[in-house]
């Protein structure tokens, strides 16, 4: 009785199969590459992992050994100048899109904020370029930094906004009732309750951008030294997997998975916790 | 509304409130001020190579930076059609992929489902492109191609001999790259559809094909093409794994199986040691012509899914 019309419309019911193969077959096919990078990741990877890995320099070519204990660093480092120029930016900024921004200014700032967001990460390594590495006339980590904290700004705004406008209008109005400042409520309050989401749009724009190499490679270049100037070229994870992975050389290539690895793993691990934590913010 | 509210209960009283006001305002500003900046700073930066070469940059062919003769023709051909070929693998997929999640699919593994697209816009691109050097490549060149070849080999796009570094390697690249921005975006619009459209279209016995044909396309269409361009805003942009993967000849040839090269790839591999002054600014015009190219796309994109979900959903 159920299925009475389906036998009486053979084409409907073909069709009908044909819809639902088709987009089984689609859901497939998007989990393929995933499964097989990170298959190939995890099994080249593990392979070329040890403590040396974490803690000595590269090597020169031909030469066994060796890791990319500085670029470790130098990711570290890079993410924390980044941070240090995008945050500010992003989370005031957002605070004031949540609080002030209803009007065309808020409009505009919001919109600027979207278009930063569809900037190719290599043309605002260009920018980074001009304005400092000409400046100081040579590669350094802040401008490497510098870029990365204005990529991580349009997610970090964004994200802060709508955290901040699901907070509850009530328990802004009963601070406000209080007599409490208004700025105080604002910050005390607000951005409070408010904090564990906005906590976790950061946490995701600096995985993101603890994958960025486009911007780097003409900023922070690269160093085959401990670097902690930074005011010096620095060696950063993706930099130096890009180099090892266009180099002509299996050791190297080994080493290029292995890093892989170790960046996959912290990139996934801070987005899959993260997603735990809250549905809501988006990645990239 | 809030602004209003709050004059309504202290009105600009506390020096405290006007300060903190003024400072957030400042850093707020400082996103427009920034974009200004970089469009001005490449438009600067690139004058002595617009004012050079002209009009004739964007038709010339040849690159030769040890002659000073460039043209950009070959990377904005590389571009486009990379980014093309990606867009014809990733929108079956990635609709599909937004249809299951949101029309189909009530089981656990559209939770999964969900999780791993998700995963996939998280693996950072030199990875990719490691992948495609050492496993996509040479997949590609050596059952793919040959096939190709075979069987549609009277087609100019699949003549000459197979390579795991060509025109073909980065396109499919891109759409793995761009299959979730396509994904996620059509299956948050594909839900915005106000559900008593399906409901009409099951009650008058549509089949699930059915529904989503007559109920969900109609409404969604726009924003899915909004997606679409998105997608393909996205692809444009993309660097490291396209560099890694394309072959990085500047030519162009109309078999995919030859390696190519995008503006995007020569900025990254050129960019860092530009033998004068006149390459860097050639260099920093491509970065321009990009940054066009994309501002002009995402734009497009922005209008198409504006229509279908409000205008502060999307990003």
């Amino acid at each position: 009785m159920e299925n009475n019309w389906k036998k009486q419309n053979p084409i409907r019911k073909t069709k009908e199969r044909i819809f639902l193969i088709f987009i089984f077959f689609c859901a497939i096919m998007a989990i393929i590459p995933l499964i097989s990078v990170m298959g190939y990741v995890f099994l080249q990877g593990v392979s070329a992992i040890n403590f040396d890995f974490f803690t000595k320099l590269p090597t020169p070519v031909g030469e066994q050994g060796g890791g990319m204990g500085n670029a470790i660093i130098g990711t570290i480092i890079l993410t924390g100048i980044a941070a240090f120029v995008g945050l500010p930016i992003g989370v005031f900024g957002g605070i004031w899109l949540a609080q002030f921004g209803d009007g065309k200014r808020g409009f505009f700032i919001r919109y600027s904020a979207d278009v930063l967001s569809s900037i190719p990460t290599i043309v605002i390594g260009i920018f980074a370029y001009v304005l400092i590495v000409l400046m100081m006339k040579r590669f350094s980590a802040i401008a490497g930094g510098f870029a990365l904290g204005i990529i991580m700004i349009p997610t970090v705004i964004r994200t802060t906004e709508e955290m901040i406008k699901m907070v509850p209008r009530t328990l802004y109005e009963a601070g406000l009732a209080l007599g409490i400042p208004e700025w105080k409520v604002t910050m005390r309050i607000v951005f409070r309750t408010a904090w564990s989401g906005i906590f976790t749009g950061i946490m995701l724009s600096i995985a993101r951008i603890g994958g960025e190499t486009a911007p780097l490679i003409f900023t922070a270049f690269n160093s085959p030294y401990w670097s902690f100037k930074v005011d010096q070229p620095m060696a950063s994870m993706t930099v130096t997997i890009y180099n090892y992975a266009i180099s002509p050389f299996s050791d190297w290539h080994a080493k290029a998975w292995a890093g892989s690895l170790v960046l996959i793993s912290i990139i996934l691990a801070v987005t899959l916790i993260v997603r735990k934590f809250s549905k809501r913010v988006r990645y990239g | 509304m809030r602004e209003k509210a709050i004059h309504e209960i202290n009105k600009g009283q506390n020096i405290g409130d006007v300060s903190f006001k003024l400072i957030t305002f400042l850093f707020a500003l400082t996103v427009p001020l920034l974009l200004l900046s970089i469009i001005f700073v490449l438009v600067k930066q690139s004058w002595l190579s617009i004012y050079t070469f002209g009009f004739n940059f964007v038709v010339n062919t040849t690159w030769d930076p040890l002659m000073d003769n460039y043209g950009a023709l070959p990377f904005i051909y590389g571009t486009l059609v990379s980014s093309f070929l990606a867009l014809l693998i990733a929108v079956p997929l990635g609709l599909g992929c937004a249809i299951y999640l949101s029309e189909v699919s009530q089981s656990k593994f559209k939770e999964y489902l969900a999780v791993m697209v998700e995963l996939l816009a998280a693996i950072p691109s030199v990875i990719y492109g490691l992948w495609g050097i050492f496993v996509l490549g040479p997949w590609l060149a050596g059952s793919v191609q040959p096939f190709l070849k075979m069987t549609l080999g009277f087609l100019p796009i699949f003549q000459g001999s197979p390579s795991g570094l060509s025109l073909m390697s980065g396109g499919v690249i891109l759409a793995i790259m761009i299959l979730p921005t396509i994904t996620a975006i059509s299956r948050e619009v594909i839900q915005a559809v106000p559900h008593n459209l399906r409901e009409s279209a099951m009650a008058l016995g549509a089949t699930k094909w059915e529904t989503v044909k007559l109920a969900v396309f109609g409404p969604a269409m726009s924003g899915i093409i909004g997606a679409i361009i998105l997608g393909l805003g996205r692809a444009l942009g993309e660097t490291m794994a396209v560099t890694m993967i394309i072959g990085n000849r500047p030519q162009i040839s109309a078999s995919l199986f030859a390696p190519s090269y995008t503006l995007a790839s020569v900025i990254a591999n050129e960019f860092a040691e530009a033998v004068s002054d006149m390459n860097l600014s050639v260099l920093i015009e491509l970065a321009l012509i990009l940054l066009l190219i994309t501002l002009f796309v995402n734009g497009l994109a922005r209008i198409f899914i504006w229509k279908t979900i409000g205008k502060n959903k999307i990003r």
